[in-house]
């Protein structure tokens, strides 16, 4: 059985999807066992959320004029 | 595969050498949005700006030593596309594309400026002895001793997303080792599928989930630090 040191070194292969069944049932079981483990999955999934939504920057207004004005000069492609 | 894609094969793409393995082809909404900018809609070329300009910014800064050099490559870059967009053959997604033009010439910068991210550093040999939670926090079974809280039972999640926890979030990043920060800023922050991930940085599959996996345990680590001081 998967000890939960062991869980925490699999995670991302759990949630990437990258584990073979077998492996995959014995995370799972261990997880419906161990209430630490699915606090530990949740602070995991939730890291991962919160990192998806950290701001971009955009585009300074003059580098993006400047990048448009040279894309409408450029000539269409060739047809081949 | 559509017959178009397949008539779009044979020609490499601008920076489409690849050691990761075989590129994922662009899709058919990458193919039409090329289309687009290719008949020089401006309003294409205005949305591949405003989508990808951040995303591009936040992943030079892993490669060189400064905001004004990273903001150099990335403006380089989309000269780049411009100057390869009409030979763009549609082998690789729309996004590896960009993203990989952007680490060629943020990895030349970065040796101009002293700085890079060798291509050894992905192979993570710094790491080979990284837990994911120090091990003093688990009994000699393997069990927890000091277990992880449920963030949502006392600190709701709207917690994590103050101001102050992604500035938090933000230097923990930082100080990510650059291989390790190179990945999850384009597996998590920005979103691309791990076949991309790998393609983009020429890594292989297996390289980028170890490297994700020690990022994602070190980013958590400092969230939970923050959250038990809260």
């Amino acid at each position: 059985m998967l000890t939960c040191q062991q869980l925490t070194e699999i995670v991302s292969e759990y949630l990437e999807g990258r584990m073979s069944f077998w492996r995959r049932a014995q995370f799972q079981m261990h997880l419906g066992m161990c209430k630490h483990c699915r606090a530990y999955i949740h602070q995991v999934k939730t890291t991962v959320r919160t990192l998806g939504s950290l701001p971009q920057e955009t585009i300074p207004a003059d580098i993006k004029a400047e990048l448009l004005k040279r894309f409408g000069g450029m000539a269409p492609p060739e047809r081949k | 595969m559509s017959d178009r894609a397949k008539t779009l094969e044979g020609t490499p793409a601008p920076g489409a050498d690849n050691a990761a393995g075989p590129d994922v082809p662009a899709s058919a909404s990458d193919l039409a949005f090329i289309a687009r900018l290719r008949a020089r809609d401006p309003k294409a070329f205005s949305d591949l700006l405003d989508r990808y300009h951040g995303p591009l910014l936040r992943l030079a800064l892993v490669f060189v030593p400064s905001r004004a050099v990273a903001e150099e490559v990335v403006q380089e870059t989309w000269v780049g596309v411009l100057d390869g967009l009409d030979c763009f053959e549609g082998r690789s997604t729309l996004k590896t594309w960009i993203f990989r033009i952007l680490t060629n010439r943020a990895k030349t910068r970065g040796v101009r400026e002293n700085r890079t991210v060798p291509f050894s550093a992905f192979s993570d040999q710094d790491g080979d002895h990284e837990a994911a939670v120090e091990a003093a926090r688990f009994k000699p079974n393997g069990m927890w001793g000091v277990p992880p809280r449920r963030w949502e039972d006392d600190t709701p999640e709207k917690l994590l997303m103050t101001q102050q926890a992604l500035q938090h979030l933000e230097v923990a990043i930082a100080a990510l080792p650059p291989n390790q920060r190179a990945v999850v800023t384009l597996r998590d922050i920005d979103g691309l599928e791990s076949d991309d991930v790998c393609n983009v940085l020429e890594i292989s599959e297996t390289n980028q989930r170890v490297l994700l996996h020690r990022a994602r345990s070190k980013l958590r680590a400092a969230l939970e630090e923050y959250v038990e001081r809260k």
